[in-house]
């Protein structure tokens, strides 16, 4: 059984596992990483048994760390999922993600008569918390930007 | 105050408010002051909005300054596609302040943030509209004697209607109750409610006048405009409810005022213009006093 659950996402030898993503936030990480656009080998798993999420979903990247910009961005989307740090096949480290209360960038504002998606201006957002997830405040419209809707910049 | 820009009515505090509508009053008696002698203030109207325009170029002309802008960007280098922030750079070298009217949400700010000199925000799309709250506040402080304990009614478009947001923000320091009256689909939003809440201030939502409206103190009307229907029918149906007609007024208090911000299309029945309660027209006055107030303070006069 142990061994049949090892199995499931193989391991990597260098790189990065996210772990603990929410099983449905699973193709929001990717497109926000724009991960289709990266080289390095990568091993997707979800709907994985949780006890803390029910279903999770993971990803492998060999040979790939994430800047903090990037972090930010898992943890918008998938505040419980936790970085693990791979060398020679062993954990060398852990990130639990924390959600910032700003963000620069990166997201665009959903208002389609905001002054940010008409001029090249580092939008700026407080993020809130609304039923559980985060929801972010456009410091120039005010307007909420749900989870659900979020695009890249 | 002096060199910082009004983007939003919370970028004022408490105090900041109170000593906008004392020099404003100081204004009323005293229109015409040369204080902003040598002085250039430009208008740029992204947008055209004649009324809110000459009310700041009145009392832009009424403090002896200058005045250079365009009313229309038609006939501005916008055209050809400048950006704004292009535009407020150049404009902010030729001016000692600039006020500015943009159909885009978050314009004000962000103009803030690349000018050199104070911007005002003369209304950015449905977002902020900070001069007008403060004229409201003058207006019902004038006409109340106070701002404190007051039960205010807004009538028409909540949920869309920018200067119930703002007045309902900046009237929140004072203890008020607060009435809505509205239909359905243009309620006032949850986030205000919210607000609030939060306040442990006391509100009430109705879908028509009734008898209620004899505890207002103020009624603020609004535009149900046409653009928020899908159906015209239910349009229709729905702007004839929320008209206010003179013989409505009947046992309400002596001391009741009825604003709107104006323009009006027929909320507000005309055979009201004549009763001493209706208020607007005078409103509309203290808009240029309190832009006085605003432009003297921000110059640091
Ligand atoms: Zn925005």
């Amino acid at each position: 059984m142990e061994k049949f659950k090892k199995m499931k996402v193989s391991a990597i030898k260098n790189g990065t596992v996210i772990d603990h993503i929410s099983a449905k936030d699973l193709f929001k990480i990717v497109e926000i990483l724009n991960l289709e656009k990266v080289d390095n080998p990568i091993t997707f798993g979800t709907n994985l048994e949780s006890k803390k999420l029910g279903k999770k979903g993971v990803i492998k990247i060999s040979d790939k760390f994430f800047l903090d910009k990037d972090l930010d961005k898992i943890a918008i989307i998938s505040p419980k999922a936790r970085l693990n740090f791979i060398r020679d096949y062993k954990v060398f480290g852990k990130k639990d993600l924390k959600i910032p209360n700003e963000i620069y960038g990166i997201v665009k504002c959903v208002n389609p008569k905001c002054i940010t998606n008409f001029e090249k201006i580092t939008q700026k957002f407080e993020v809130l918390k609304k039923d559980g997830e985060v929801a972010l405040k456009c410091k120039y419209c005010g307007k909420i930007t749900h989870k659900k809707n979020i695009i890249l910049t | 105050m002096k060199n910082k820009s009004l983007v939003s009515i919370t970028d004022f505090s408490l105090e900041e408010i109170l000593k906008v509508l004392d020099r404003a009053k100081e204004f009323e008696k005293n229109t015409n002051q040369n204080i902003l002698k040598n002085k250039v203030i430009a208008t740029l109207f992204f947008e055209p909005s004649t009324r809110t325009r000459l009310s700041f170029e009145s009392a832009i002309n009424r403090l002896g300054g200058r005045v250079i802008g365009f009313t229309d960007p038609s006939s501005s280098s916008v055209t050809k596609g400048e950006t704004l922030k292009d535009t407020i750079k150049t404009v902010s070298n030729y001016s000692d302040l600039i006020v500015m009217r943009h159909p885009l949400e978050g314009s004000a700010k962000y103009a803030s943030e690349v000018s050199s000199v104070p911007i005002i925000n003369a209304g950015d799309g449905a977002n902020q509209h900070p001069t007008q709250t403060l004229l409201d506040l003058y207006s019902i402080r004038k006409t109340q004697g106070k701002l404190e304990n007051l039960n205010i009614f807004f009538v028409g478009d909540l949920k869309y209607g920018r200067t119930v947001h703002s007045l309902l923000m900046a009237m929140s320091h004072f203890k008020p109750i607060f009435n809505f009256i509205s239909p359905e689909r243009l309620k006032i939003p949850e986030e205000y409610k919210m607000f609030l809440d939060s306040l442990k201030i006391k509100y009430f939502e109705h879908e028509s006048f009734t008898d209620i409206i004899s505890e207002a103190d103020i009624i603020y009307m609004t535009r149900v405009q046409k653009e928020r229907f899908a159906d015209l029918i239910d349009y229709e149906r729905t702007k004839n409810i929320y008209i206010l007609k003179n013989e409505m007024l009947k046992n309400t208090k002596d001391n009741l005022k009825i604003l709107h911000p104006l323009p009006r299309v027929n909320e507000i029945d005309i055979d009201l213009d004549e009763n001493p309660k209706s208020y607007y027209f005078t409103q509309a006055l203290n808009g240029v006093f309190t832009r006085q107030a605003i432009i003297s303070l921000i110059m640091g006069l």
